[in-house]
């Protein structure tokens, strides 16, 4: 497993950037086929909230709840030390305010490329809480960059615009307005989350071992997408 | 957006109001304040300002936020979330209109209602 330490350390309110690119997704048509064909499904979306994705689910006559795990995975009061002194994240705090659903409540889970981009110490507990809020036979699906992608790889946002057709967004981040000396208030723009590492095979089957079964596509643009089932 | 002008049948919270209790009426209600408690306006609606800042559970006809809403939203008719919107909380609705950029942390239950 490749490592790219470190978070991109910027206030974290995504400013949607203006590019934008479709990608069919072979495990987004794969759910596709179940949700069409069911009702009243409970899908859970880890992205940034999506206008797109809340009308699909809810014309579909779904629930859909939706919870920006990458933007709340920035919140400083999570900041703390290990027995080292290197700087971590508390885990139990940011499960105790996120992902705070009853046991087996979900049919669906969206990661994206959440565990591409999360922090290192909130990788395994998150995927241990997706266990446990998904209902047996319920699935999760999740991207992850191949081995070569680097460090820069940008983090995007997934808009469902299709049975298998997603819209990707670069996501940017807007650094805290601060007051200069003149009184004019500036406001960098930096770039989005940092890729954290990059999983191989093995990786992600050990990530996901909890679960019954696991399923890979692979597609061009060198994204690998992971469908498990709980 | 300016806050409305005042007139007949809108109720007002401005910037620097604070309100912790029960709010009720049979007004619209725009809430560029904070207020903390339940708000309840069936048949009407309520708009949470950009400076509004509410944690309450809401019950009306139609509910508009630019600002803060932490709580859940039950509304008989339509509820929108303006792209400076940042909402916390469960949503059960006939309609929904999400801008690209509101925040939601929370679900999004649609129920129809026959005719």
């Amino acid at each position: 497993m490749k490592l790219f330490r470190g978070s991109s350390g910027t206030e974290t309110i995504p400013v949607q950037g203006a590019q934008k690119l479709t990608r069919r997704s072979s495990g987004l048509g794969e759910l596709s086929r179940m949700w069409e064909s069911a009702e009243d499904l409970c899908i859970l979306d880890l992205g940034s909230t999506s206008p797109a994705n809340i009308r699909h689910f809810t014309e579909h006559g779904h629930r859909i709840y939706s919870e920006d795990l990458l933007t709340a995975s920035t919140d400083p009061e999570l900041l703390g030390k290990n027995e080292e002194g290197s700087v971590v994240l508390d885990s139990r705090k940011f499960l105790a305010d996120n992902l705070v659903y009853p046991a087996a409540r979900f049919d669906v889970v969206l990661c994206w490329n959440l565990p591409d981009y999360l922090d290192e110490s909130l990788v395994k507990p998150v995927v241990g809480r997706l266990w446990s809020v998904l209902k047996p036979g319920g699935m999760l699906l999740a991207f992850f960059h191949t081995r070569d992608a680097g460090p820069d790889s940008p983090c995007h946002r997934f808009h469902i615009v299709g049975t298998d057709v997603l819209e990707m967004q670069k996501i940017v981040l807007r650094r805290e307005a601060r007051r200069g000396p003149t009184g004019a208030i500036h406001t960098a723009i930096s770039e989005g989350f940092q890729l954290q590492r990059v999983f191989n095979n093995r990786h992600i089957e050990t990530l996901f071992r909890d679960f019954a079964s696991i399923k890979f596509f692979l597609a061009r643009d060198n994204i690998r997408e992971v469908l498990v089932v709980r | 957006m300016s806050a409305p002008a005042s007139g007949l049948g809108l109720a007002q919270i401005g910037k620097s109001v604070i309100v912790k209790g029960e709010l009720s009426g049979s007004e619209d209600l725009y809430v560029d304040g904070q207020v903390e408690g339940t708000i309840a306006l069936k048949g009407n609606s309520l708009t949470v300002g950009p400076n509004g800042q509410v944690k309450a559970s809401v019950e009306a006809k139609g509910v508009v936020v630019q600002g803060k809403l932490e709580g859940n939203i039950q509304a008989s008719d339509r509820v929108e979330l303006r792209k400076s919107a940042i909402v916390t909380g469960d949503i059960s609705t006939q309609r929904i209109s999400i801008e690209e950029g509101a925040y939601l942390k929370g679900k999004v239950d649609i129920h129809k209602t026959d005719k």
